[in-house]
């Protein structure tokens, strides 16, 4: 949703709502804007819900010398001149809905680029404060700046911090009273274009002026329309129902103003010669108030770069750090997995007791605690601690900047599949969640590619299937538990993820090539400088943010599974339960597959979460077999290899785990990301049929050739 | 083409180039321009990616991988 004025229940008055004073948060992507928005907040912010196509912004608040103030968090931009999503909603807020204050957050040590935003901000509103962020970073990196002198270049105030260790915020908050108070409105720097544009706005600016409100910037505006930008004129009608395209009289002055500066500046388009001004003043800053050798501050980075991206190097490093974070995964999570099963297996003992010792129905017994309870009791030892692992480690190279490497390392595959490269930052997202890789896609510009890599981000193993694949590699392929069999499990691991990106490449040229026709579109990825990751920050952030919210969700829907699978299996036709007819019924289709019925079955009513395939499996195997306690790995094991279980059977169900129809949650993203029943029934087919096809070939093939 | 010009992509790594012509037009033109890749720019060349394409510039303080397509379209005349 847009956060509009109405929504809002705004008095009107300009940057104020009844409940204190709307201040913005602008910047470029990676400058710690978000942790100036939680450091200034305390993170008591919505989570911004993305509906559609709207890019929404967190909204949080905070008090300052009695005075409450609403911090809105506008989407990370480069620029405001409209080019993506993002720059046009965080355009819009600053123009239409008139914060008090704007804080734009730039990044110490790339300050020429970020000036360029800054720049623009001030072309609409002087009610801007500066905040240089990351400090600490530039110290490090032996830039420094002269923020007085930025301040009066500026002509407004500029504040330095560190959000991260909370410097400065003081500063800076006392910064954002005075301007909203009005008490340091001193001439904020105006760009001088070169004469063709300035005499092309002297003719323009009259005219506007008489049609847009006053409290817009007619020299503003005047740019945009020589520039041509409609998505401003889109937004003049949304937000101000303005339709400056409709008024003859402008539409001629906006003729005569383009010829004339085509004919002055001799064939240049204004939106260049616009662009270039701006990068011209900024850079003409940063010069006067920067003191480095820019080329020695970045030396570490660039050297990082040469090994993690280099011809020789650069993919093995990055097989081998994927290694790395699977094998400590693997190795970590065995001992804590086998404690809280037998805590969680011991509590099922003392629950069970209390529950007979009311006189509880032995039904209502069976229901509870081998329904319910032992599903979640099983979900909560397999999948927390991989999880509360894996996800720290994978946030730690998020945090260093890693990640926009192996896009860069990758994309030249994806170029030949027809695809983008930063599909590969959206399928690091599925490895945390489909569904967040999913929304993570609108990053890629052109539609055709976002929708490839939509309908192809279920190819990479979230943490919902991870634990299912540890498991089964640790108990089959692993071999005996140790330090060769967690090796072992993970060049399994590692194999099943590079599979996984192979067939996300193979269907994506498939896709590229038939209903998803076309050419690869540009690609600008930008590579952030390396930053020291913050482990606390890190901990906190994996935990919550991850491992607690996928566990929960895990939880939520195992519960009531549980109990459907306690009802399946004690609800009997016959000698036969409902299970058990279902599992006949997709016995040879499983047998097909080198799998058997019931495995179809917990994928079937996997369906909610993937999560819960494996412990639908044991209840299923439970019911028909001896019962026991399944305190660990190795009865597991025995339970698996009683019911037939070989080491095909295995790795056909890890294949089907990776190539099978998403999740629901999944699902219902892609059909709220695509907005057609069509996109997701294909997103629902192609990673079944690619399952389907896989597991028939690699079954038949292992029993033709006698392997199983 | 000018005389002295080449392609951003054919720029040797490690090199220093200005740029002098961008021939692109609408809405990869814009990109190319916010990040920075206005008329005269210098631009060094960082590195290439393992495959050889896209390839790493420093761009303005900055360090943007472009894809040969679209650095092929960018001329620049050498900078020593």
């Amino acid at each position: 949703m847009f956060l509009t004025r109405q929504s809002t229940g705004s008095s009107g008055a300009k940057g104020y709502l009844p409940d204190g004073l709307v201040v913005a948060l602008a910047g470029n992507p990676n400058t710690g804007k978000s942790t100036v928005f939680n450091s200034l907040t305390g993170m008591k912010q919505h989570t911004g819900n993305w509906t559609g196509k709207t890019v929404a912004y967190a909204r949080g608040r905070y008090r300052y010398r009695g005075l409450d103030y609403i911090l809105v968090d506008l989407p990370g931009s480069y620029s405001l001149l409209a080019s993506s999503v993002e720059e046009e909603v965080a355009r819009d807020f600053i123009c239409f809905e008139h914060p008090a204050v704007t804080v734009v957050v730039v990044d110490a040590t790339c300050l020429e680029r970020n000036l360029n935003l800054v720049l623009q901000i001030l072309e609409i509103t002087a009610h801007v404060v500066v905040c240089v962020n990351l400090l600490d970073e530039a110290k490090r990196k032996k830039i420094r700046l002269d923020l007085s002198a930025l301040s009066r270049i500026l002509g407004i105030p500029v504040v330095g911090t560190n959000a991260r260790e909370g410097q400065g915020l003081e500063q800076l908050q006392e910064a954002v009273s005075r301007v909203a108070s009005g008490k340091l409105l001193a001439d904020s720097l105006k760009i001088t274009y070169s004469r063709p544009v300035e005499e092309a706005v002297a003719l323009l600016e009259p005219a506007v002026r008489k049609l847009i409100p006053a409290d817009l910037d007619s020299r503003w505006v005047s740019l945009r329309l020589l520039d041509g930008d409609s998505t401003l004129d889109r937004s003049l009608n949304r937000f101000l129902n303005t339709y400056l395209h409709q008024n003859e009289v402008l539409t001629a002055k906006i003729a005569e103003a383009k010829a004339l500066l085509k004919k002055e500046s001799g064939g240049k388009t204004a939106s260049d010669l616009i662009v270039t001004a701006i990068f011209e003043t900024a850079e003409n800053i940063a010069r006067r108030v920067t003191a480095a050798a820019v080329d020695q501050a970045r030396q570490w980075d660039r050297r990082l770069d040469r090994l993690l991206t280099s011809k020789g190097f650069g993919i093995p490093v990055m097989l081998a750090l994927l290694g790395v974070l699977f094998w400590i995964t693997i190795t970590g999570a065995n001992y804590p997995s086998q404690l809280l099963a037998t805590a969680l297996f011991w509590i099922e003992g003392r629950l069970s007791n209390i529950i007979l010792a009311t006189g509880a129905p032995p039904w209502l017994h069976g229901a509870l605690v081998t329904g319910v309870y032992r599903t979640l009791a099983w979900v909560v030892s397999v999948m927390l601690p991989p999880m509360a692992i894996f996800f720290p480690l994978f946030t730690f190279l998020e945090d260093l900047g890693y990640l926009p490497r192996v896009a860069f390392n990758l994309d030249h595959f994806f170029k030949k599949a027809g695809a983008h490269g930063k599909q590969v930052l959206t399928m690091c997202m599925g490895f945390g969640c489909n569904a967040a890789g999913v929304v993570a896609c609108r990053i890629i510009d052109s539609p055709r590619e976002r929708l490839i890599a939509i309908l192809t981000n279920n190819f990479v193993p979230c943490n919902g299937r991870f634990p299912t694949l540890v498991v089964l590699a640790t108990i089959f392929l692993g071999g005996p538990r140790g330090f060769s069999g967690s090796l072992a499990a993970t060049v399994v691991i590692l194999g099943v993820i590079v599979l996984g990106v192979m067939v996300t490449l193979v269907i994506s040229k498939i896709l590229s090539q038939t209903i998803l026709k076309g050419f690869s579109s540009t690609f600008a990825l930008e590579l952030p400088p390396y930053r020291r990751p913050q482990l606390g920050r890190i901990l906190v952030r994996s935990f919550i943010d991850r491992t607690l919210f996928v566990l929960s969700r895990a939880v939520i829907v195992a519960a009531p599974a549980g109990l459907v699978i306690w009802l399946m299996v004690n609800l009997k036709i016959g000698a036969l339960s409902v299970l058990d007819y279902s599992a006949r019924f997709l016995q040879p289709f499983g047998e097909l597959l080198g799998m058997d019925g019931y495995i179809i079955m917990a994928f079937l009513l996997g369906f909610p979460a993937n999560e819960i395939v494996i412990p639908i499996l044991i209840m299923s195997y439970l019911a028909t077999g001896s019962l026991m306690d399944l305190g660990c790995l190795n009865q597991l094991q025995m339970l698996l290899v009683e019911n037939g279980w070989t080491w095909l059977t295995a790795v056909c169900v890890m294949l089907f785990s990776l190539n099978h129809f998403p999740c629901g949650t999944t699902l219902l993203t892609i059909h709220r990301e695509t907005r057609s029943i069509k996109w997701t029934a294909v997103a629902f087919l192609i990673p079944t049929l690619t399952g389907i096809i896989i597991c028939f070939l690699v079954a038949q093939t292992a029993r033709l050739l006698g392997l199983a | 083409m000018s005389q002295g010009l080449i392609p951003l992509h054919r720029l040797p790594v490690g090199s220093r180039g200005r740029v002098r012509q961008i021939n692109i037009t609408g809405a990869v033109r814009r990109r190319m321009l916010d990040l920075g890749l206005t008329f005269s720019t210098e631009v060094a060349v960082l590195q290439k990616s393992p495959s050889g394409d896209p390839t790493a510039y420093f761009i303005r303080g900055a360090v943007v991988a472009l894809r040969s397509q679209e650095a092929s379209q960018i001329l620049v005349a050498p900078v020593d």
